[in-house]
């Protein structure tokens, strides 16, 4: 693999020289700027990390404050362009769900990401009224993963029939998994598969 | 008997005039026939030359380049399985094609094909036209309503509702048309059909040239009023498949359907044909008094048979051209032999008493036959209109226009 | 449509009441209509429920996932490059677009940079397939509105560079024309020569459908004022693209946060002013041209070189995340790829351009009748794969 550091000493012979350690890749940095400083100021410790990685600057925020801390960012920092909200589920971790969003200023031409950490079951106040176009977003994620946002005008699904049982992106729905019932009931057929 | 035909071959009037009725159910037939194999004729031009201008071929292979086309699609249609709609009201159903069908084929009777060659000549001739043209709205209706389904009824709606915003601005035209009939010696306009070609004649120039520009924006609001009174492009909002409402003739399938088609084709050469008559001087060939005389008689009845004879002369390219493979043996046969038949009628038409005989009716066709192309070109070139959009045209624009145009026309003849 | 939004959510969604079955056609003044996934008009599966007055539109719901394949999902079981040519089929009009975008995106979580050569042959597929897309953009949307014959134009010199892919990779489509790293294959014999002789047949061709349509009087009157969107509404709603900078905001990623060679060119962002439908069709006409632009630039210099950095074979980025995105024709697409050091991907979420569009059209449309819905579909430019993933 070209991976190894070091290649295999030759049978019979002298080893090679060393092979210089691989450099090490790229590592999350801490992030300082105003917004993270406001916020740190505001919140503090509900600001967990504020971590530049690659070149893109992300904060993960504590779910309580999150709220708040997204309303700050639109309407103060100008972060008016809500490029994506989406979400992870990490089965592992005790705050199994990760919710994303991604924001963009125009003014600024400064792209950030701002990452919540919530229990299974848990809903999560809805950024409609902060950015409309939370409003399709929203709805897909609670499609994909089930999790629902307070105050969402119209909380239902939007990909995948209405009727359909099953978030498909959590990690415990199989891959080929379908609502065997749904296929039945409404095409009429044994199964989907 | 024999007496009662031959008597008319010496008259110079129409038979309707003539009162003979044994030779106006022959010019009937005829007519019939004709405007059959004229609509026949328009459904291939239309399917060809729309994909020429989309650059693209059209119907290739029912007949040599497609010349087949039609009586494949007759059959297809005949044999199609007639469905009516559950619930629709079958006697209105069944009534509303052949209410359309009636009202477009019965205005052909008053059609100058020349000075005696109509099926007859009522005196106001003009008005029987306009008025028998309006009954297709009726059909129109029927076919919304009897649908029983909110689509084709809101498509009949709009349809009627088009149809009749655009009489009034044909009217209007049609009528600056007229008061020109009457700017003779007597001061005596004519409604006849006939009558309106003859002032042309006497008045020594076509309508469409007469107190410039009036008579070319008379003209012109009836070009587009006749588009939008047959549902063509840019008017079909009412009957085109990207938008929500189908149109009224969306139920009707197979036999029931090709007689809308049929209905609509015979519309738009009648219109045609009130436009030709009206202002672009009828039966008569061009230029008959500047280029007077019996030598340009001469030259220009000599214009049908070489036209067919250039019609053959296409065709045996079309010969030519062909590949030569034994599949197309049996349509390289057939476009020689409709190439012949092309080349025949081309030398038949330089026999004198032929000649002479086929001037009038030559001429209107083939005026008509440019309106026709028009209709397929409008059709390839222009987006539709919306439908608001299209009844501002028509009451909004043309409506003051025609009425101003009538307005001058008038004036124009008092003062000249 | 005014200039100040409000931030009510109410306002952007129409709630259409649409079980009430004692309503029936005649009793109340509102229809509710169903433009069903099987439509001419809605350029692919998109069910579009308009609640009307009469012609006028009261509000709209679509309702999509007629073409949810579960993209993102499968994509945590397959390997990076093995997911690669899913990506051509969400947006299948612009496929080499989606290709630039996740390959970059996977390029930027392994830290490698593509050479300078591949960057320069990205760039021209990626503008020949812009300008592709907007042709085959401009066919569709002017035969929605009645013009049949624009439709045939484009789609016959598009095949001019569908015929430069498909030499180029194989297939008209969905090309799969980049790999992680840079490009596979080598530009072949007679690329540049077939590229030069593209750029000189196109701008007449554009110039014949500007001819047809531009100042004809009755595209004016179907497009002008049609679909107003204001600039804060863009930008509220997140819509990116053509749509954004027809309404006045001068904003394109190639030029805000250039990638893959884009910042060595030299080329205009068109912006419009009132954001209807006919600055939208002025916008896009002028991005074919200045598409053209580009790539002439960049065929008269392809460096030469190595057109594929030293990528493992076995691509195992580090555990993070990273999110790109790319100015597709259609708008901003982006990737998001969390990766937990595998050879699988854990989560690629892509956002996708058109669905974030198509939310602007209950706004767009209401007001406006029923004739112009489908006019907006046309001018929103969605691609039913993207929406729908």
């Amino acid at each position: 693999m070209p991976e190894d550091a070091k290649s295999p000493t030759p049978p019979g012979g002298q080893p090679h020289a060393a092979v210089p350690a691989k450099p090490a890749g790229p590592a999350p940095i801490p992030w300082d700027s105003p917004t993270v400083a406001r916020l740190k100021s505001q919140y503090g410790s509900g600001v967990q990390e504020a971590v530049t990685y690659l070149g893109q600057n992300y904060f993960v925020l504590d779910a309580s404050i999150t709220a708040e801390a997204l309303r700050i960012l639109c309407d103060e920092e100008q972060f008016d362009y809500c490029v994506d909200i989406t979400a992870t589920h990490n089965p592992s971790r005790e705050k199994q769900f990760e919710l994303i969003w991604i924001l963009y200023s125009f003014a600024r031409n400064e792209r950030i990401r701002v990452k919540t950490n919530i229990a299974d079951g848990d809903s999560f106040p809805s950024s409609v009224s902060i950015w409309p176009t939370a409003n399709w977003l929203e709805r897909e994620v609670f499609d994909m993963f089930g999790i629902k946002f307070d105050g969402h005008p119209d909380m239902k699904r939007i990909l995948l029939p209405d009727g359909w049982k099953g978030h498909p992106l959590r990690k415990d729905y199989g891959i080929i998994q379908q609502d065997q019932e749904w296929v039945q009931i409404n095409l009429g057929i044994e199964s989907g598969q | 008997m024999l007496d009662y035909i031959t008597s008319y071959l010496s008259s110079n009037t129409t038979p309707g005039q003539a009162g003979n009725v044994f030779w106006a159910l022959v010019y009937i037939m005829i007519v019939f026939g004709g405007v059959s194999v004229a609509v026949m004729a328009m459904n291939w031009l239309e399917r060809k030359a729309l994909a020429h201008f989309q650059i693209r071929l059209g119907p290739m292979r029912v007949g040599p380049h497609g010349l087949l086309q039609p009586i494949a699609d007759a059959i297809k249609l005949l044999t199609k399985e007639d469905i009516v709609p559950a619930e629709a009201d079958k006697f209105v159903f069944w009534i509303a094609p052949l209410i359309i069908l009636c009202a477009s084929f019965t205005v052909y009777i008053v059609i100058p094909f020349g000075p005696t060659h109509a099926i007859t000549d009522l005196n106001i001739g003009i008005l029987f036209m306009l008025g028998v043209s309006s009954l297709s709205v009726l059909g129109v209706v029927m076919a919304g309503w009897a649908s029983n389904s909110h689509y084709p009824l809101i498509g009949a709606l709009r349809s009627s509702a088009q149809m009749v915003s655009y009489e009034v601005a044909m009217g209007m035209a049609v009528v600056s048309a007229i008061l020109m009939t009457s700017l003779n010696k007597t001061g005596t306009g004519t409604l006849s059909m006939i009558g309106i070609v003859q002032a042309q004649q006497s008045q020594q120039m076509w309508f469409l040239f007469k107190f410039f520009p009036l008579g070319f924006i008379a003209f012109g609001i009836f070009a587009i009023a006749m588009v939008a009174e047959t549902n063509r492009a840019p008017f079909d909002l009412p009957e085109a498949e990207s938008e929500l409402t189908a149109g009224f003739h969306t139920e009707y399938s197979g036999l029931r359907w090709s007689l809308f088609m049929l209905g609509e084709y015979a519309a738009m050469i009648a219109v045609s044909s009130i436009a030709v008559t009206l202002w672009v001087g009828g039966w008569m060939r061009p230029f008959p008094n500047w280029l007077a005389g019996e030598t340009w008689d001469l030259v220009f009845s000599l214009i049908p048979g070489f036209l067919f004879l250039g019609l053959a002369l296409i065709a045996f390219i079309g010969v030519v051209r062909m590949p030569k493979h034994p599949y197309f043996r049996i349509q390289t046969i057939g476009l020689a032999g409709f190439g012949a038949v092309l080349a025949l009628i081309g030398l038949v038409l330089f026999v004198p008493p032929v000649r002479d005989r086929i001037q009038d009716i030559f001429w209107f066709v083939a005026k008509v036959a440019v309106f026709m192309y028009l209709y397929i070109w409008y059709r390839a070139t222009f987006p539709r209109y919306r439908f608001d959009q299209l009844m501002r045209v028509g009451w909004k624009v043309l409506l003051p226009v025609g009425i101003g145009v009538l307005i001058l026309t008038a004036i124009m003849g008092v003062l000249v | 449509m005014g200039d100040q939004i409000t931030k009510d959510p109410a306002s952007f969604i129409s709630h259409l009441e649409l079980d009430q079955p004692d309503k029936t056609f005649l009793d109340s003044n509102e229809l509710i209509i169903n433009m069903g996934p099987q439509h001419p008009a809605t350029h692919g599966v998109l069910r579009v429920i308009l609640k009307l007055d009469g012609e006028k539109v009261l509000g709209t719901e679509c309702v999509i996932g007629y073409l949810h394949r579960g993209v993102e999902k499968i994509a945590e079981h397959r390997t990076y490059t093995m997911f690669n040519p899913y990506v051509d089929r969400m947006d299948y009009v612009a496929a080499v677009s989606n290709g630039l975008g996740y390959c970059e995106a996977v390029e930027k979580l392994l830290n490698v940079q593509a050479p300078p050569r591949a960057n320069y042959i990205r760039v021209i597929l990626t503008e020949l397939n812009r300008l592709a897309s907007h042709q085959l953009w401009l066919g569709t949307h002017a035969l929605d509105i009645g013009a049949m014959t624009p439709l045939f134009y484009t789609f016959r010199d598009r095949e001019e560079i569908l015929k430069i892919f498909e030499k180029y990779c194989g297939a008209r489509l969905t090309t799969h024309a980049f790999r992680i790293g840079g490009c596979l294959y080598e530009t072949y014999d007679g690329f540049e020569q077939d590229v030069k002789k593209f750029i000189d047949f196109a701008p007449p061709k554009i110039d014949e459908y500007e001819e047809l349509l531009t100042t004809n009087r009755i595209w004016l009157e179907r497009t002008k004022g049609v679909g107003k969107i204001s600039a804060s509404d863009c930008i509220a709603l997140g819509v990116t693209g053509p749509v954004l900078r027809a309404s006045g905001v001068k904003w394109d990623l190639r030029k805000a946060q250039p990638y893959a060679a884009y910042s060595e060119f030299d080329f205009e962002i068109p912006i419009g002013t009132s954001g209807d439908t006919y600055d939208r069709y002025l916008v896009r006409m002028e991005e074919m041209r200045q598409s053209l632009r580009i790539i002439r630039q960049a065929v008269e210099r392809i460096p030469e070189g190595p057109i594929m950095a030293k990528v493992p074979k076995v691509i195992k980025p580090p555990v993070g995340e990273i999110y790109h995105s790319i100015e597709a024709p259609k708008g901003e697409l982006g990737y998001f790829i969390v990766s937990d050091g595998s050879t699988q991907p854990y989560r690629i979420r892509v956002r996708p351009p058109s669905f974030v569009n198509l939310q602007a059209l209950d706004l767009m449309v209401r007001g406006q009748l029923v004739a112009d819905v489908i006019a907006v579909i046309g001018t929103l430019d969605i691609v039913l794969g993207e929406v729908d993933r």
